[in-house]
């Protein structure tokens, strides 16, 4: 036994004279000291790499099975939607893949929303740590362009009129407008050539941009250190050997607790994936089981939910503004309200981090952001009204009003004082 | 206080929340009764397997309804030659777009497709199947009270018989069929459970499967927590 051990030793020496192995298990697990305070809403990070993983591995089996061919079959159906339909039940296990691929693309937007949101809360983008919310939200970009190409393939109604809708919206853009869609699309109409530079995209281009932000993403917060819900440096208060009073190895401690949290989440995600895959048609639209028609439009074309606070933003934009029309700054509400989140770190003047040392005028600005972002959400996915549009304009402009108010209101507000040491 | 806040954040969105326009009757389920689902499938390929096609569904996956394939072979292949081929059919696209206004839907997923708000897509195949009138106003001499202007004539009306659309909107049987209107009924929910089958094959196993998974994960969740707990002890 001990000759093996040996062996097995050597093994790793000859290794680690070639290839920094151990030292990066020492720095990213064993040795990188983590807060001991965190709490519910630290699992949503390592649940995100979960559901990544899980993507990506269920989207390989899926791509050796799927064809992305809009023709139709002798039947009439298109190819690729019926490709689909022979996962559903002539490939083994291909329903359960297809159905972990569908709801694994809710379940990313739901544990990255709850992510972002503890970033916010306990203020995880502010100094040192501002880099790790923009490159976050460059993967959040990046997420929605996945989700975005993905939704097509299926190549039923919703993915046919969603990608119809989306692309059509920068032929809005002054100028370059209709060129730019008709180049997107590949075609004056979405089809068979939108399809396969879709599949390109999902499978290959975004995928590949994702997993290495995903690397930086994790590499800077690696060399600054994890936030905690105090909202404090625990490097301020190190041993004599350097290590932080309140830190923990991430290795074994966290992994140990992640564990619960991901046993957790697979419980939930089960749940949905054996007994309701449609998610009640929010996750899986009923519309979509209908094969993509260009001939027939859809009464009511609504995006996946995860797209429905933006979507609404959208739809709020109803007057045009120096003689370019209202779609366009439709977009650039939509487009601004994701990308005003980037520069979050900058907004925030606040003394501290944490809500919880964080006076009033805070929590109240958190608790509007939330009703608005949750009701454009639901206003997303209803058919437009009068009275819709109208509430969907407040929320949009109290949306706005949060990042844009943030700088005056932040420094306003009268904040407690932060402990020395991490509170349970 | 948390109750009150949680309340007051969705306070907006139940002041928006409002209800379907569509009324579905509700189907009677019948998705464990094997019979049901074979005299389904018998009305499916009798009636709707002539002009629509089942185009992902093959023959011999009918063996999940306690079938054989020679039983399948004798009593529901009409038109195919081998078991494991797909429920196609011989009518042509082009000819089917000149006869109804639009060639007949694939009615592979028809079940899921018909799903939404107002019901289960089965409610409203059992609504849409029990709903044609007399219309002469229509090019089929029917029309439908789920589905106005349909292109479909109604197959099964030497079953249900004919019924008329009153003043009062609503439906009245004037020539009897050679099913009783309770009988008629329940031969519908017969079609319609088998179209459920049909749009998700592998839906009872699903959920079999998925009992095991809990049951697995639960076990897990209980060790992975005992695990947490001990390598914690030591922080404080």
């Amino acid at each position: 036994m001990s000759a093996i051990t040996a062996k097995m030793r050597g093994l790793l020496e000859w290794v680690d004279a070639r290839l920094p192995v151990t030292s990066f298990w020492k720095a990213h697990l064993a040795e990188y000291y983590a807060p001991k305070n965190f709490n519910f809403w630290y699992f949503f990070g390592s649940l995100a790499l979960l559901v990544l993983v899980m993507q990506i591995v269920t989207g390989i089996v899926l791509t050796m099975h799927y064809k992305p061919d809009a023709s139709l079959n002798a039947s009439g159906v298109p190819v690729a939607f019926a490709s689909v339909e022979y996962i559903m039940r002539d490939v083994p296990g291909g329903w359960l893949l297809r159905y972990m691929h569908s709801t694994g693309a809710s379940a990313f937007f739901i544990v990255v929303y709850l992510h972002m949101f503890r970033g916010l809360i306990y203020g995880s983008h502010r100094k040192p740590r501002e880099l790790i919310w923009v490159v976050g939200m460059v993967i959040f970009l990046m997420l929605m362009a996945e989700a975005f190409f993905g939704y097509l393939l299926p190549w039923g109604q919703m993915s046919f009129w969603g990608a119809q809708v989306i692309v059509n919206m920068f032929s809005a853009i002054p100028l370059i407008g209709p060129d730019l869609s008709l180049w997107l699309r590949g075609d004056f109409v979405v089809g068979d050539a939108t399809l396969n530079r879709f599949f390109a995209f999902h499978v290959i281009a975004v995928p590949l941009v994702l997993l290495g932000l995903v690397a930086v993403h994790v590499l800077a917060l690696h060399e600054v250190g994890s936030n905690n819900p105090d909202g404090i440096e625990i490097k301020n208060k190190k041993d004599d050997k350097g290590i932080p009073l309140d830190g923990i190895p991430f290795h074994p401690y966290y992994t140990v607790k992640d564990i619960v949290g991901v046993v957790v989440f697979a419980m939930i995600f089960a749940s949905v994936i054996f007994f309701m895959p449609e998610g009640g048609g929010y996750f899986l639209e009923f519309n979509n089981f209908v094969p993509a028609n260009p001939f027939q439009t859809p009464a009511h074309i609504a995006p996946v939910w995860y797209f429905t606070p933006y979507y609404s933003v959208l739809r709020s934009i109803t007057y045009p503004l120096f003689g370019i029309e209202a779609k366009f700054w439709g977009i650039v509400g939509m487009g601004g309200a994701v990308v005003i989140m980037l520069f979050l770190p900058w907004l925030d003047r606040s003394p501290v981090k944490s809500i919880r040392y964080k006076g009033p005028i805070f929590k109240t600005a958190v608790a509007i952001f939330i009703v608005a972002f949750l009701t454009l959400g639901y206003l997303g996915m209803q058919p437009p009204t009068p009275v819709g549009i109208a509430i969907a304009q407040v929320c949009s402009l109290l949306y706005f009003a949060f990042f844009l108010f943030m700088p005056i209101y932040t420094r306003l507000d009268r904040c407690k004082a932060e402990p020395e040491r991490v509170t349970g | 206080m948390k109750t009150l806040l949680c309340a007051l954040l969705l306070a907006p969105l139940l002041a928006l929340a409002s209800g379907p326009e569509l009324h579905l009757d509700r189907m009677p389920d019948k998705s464990g009764d094997v019979a049901a689902l074979q005299n389904g499938a018998k009305l499916f390929v009798n009636y709707c397997l002539n002009c629509h096609s089942a185009s992902s569904m093959r023959y011999n996956r009918l063996r999940d309804l306690e079938l054989t394939d020679q039983e399948i072979r004798d009593n529901l292949m009409f038109t195919a030659d081998k078991v494991g081929e797909p429920m196609t059919i011989a009518m042509r696209r082009a000819d089917a777009k000149q006869w109804f206004g639009v060639p007949p839907p694939d009615l592979t997923v028809i079940a899921r497709a018909r799903a939404s708000e107002a019901g289960s897509g089965g409610d409203w195949l059992y609504t849409y199947l029990r709903g044609f009138y007399r219309d002469d106003t229509r090019p089929s001499g029917w029309n439908n009270s789920v589905f106005p202007n349909v292109g479909m004539p109604h197959v099964l009306w030497e079953l249900q018989g004919e019924q008329v659309l009153g003043e009062d909107r609503k439906l009245k049987l004037a020539v009897a069929g050679t099913l009783k209107p309770e009988a008629y009924d329940a031969a519908v929910a017969d079609l319609v459970a088998y179209l459920q089958y049909m749009g998700e094959p592998a839906a009872p196993f699903r959920r079999r499967l998925g009992i095991f998974v809990l049951v697995f994960l639960a076990g897990f969740l209980v060790l992975a927590y005992a695990l947490k707990r001990e390598f914690w002890k030591d922080v404080h």
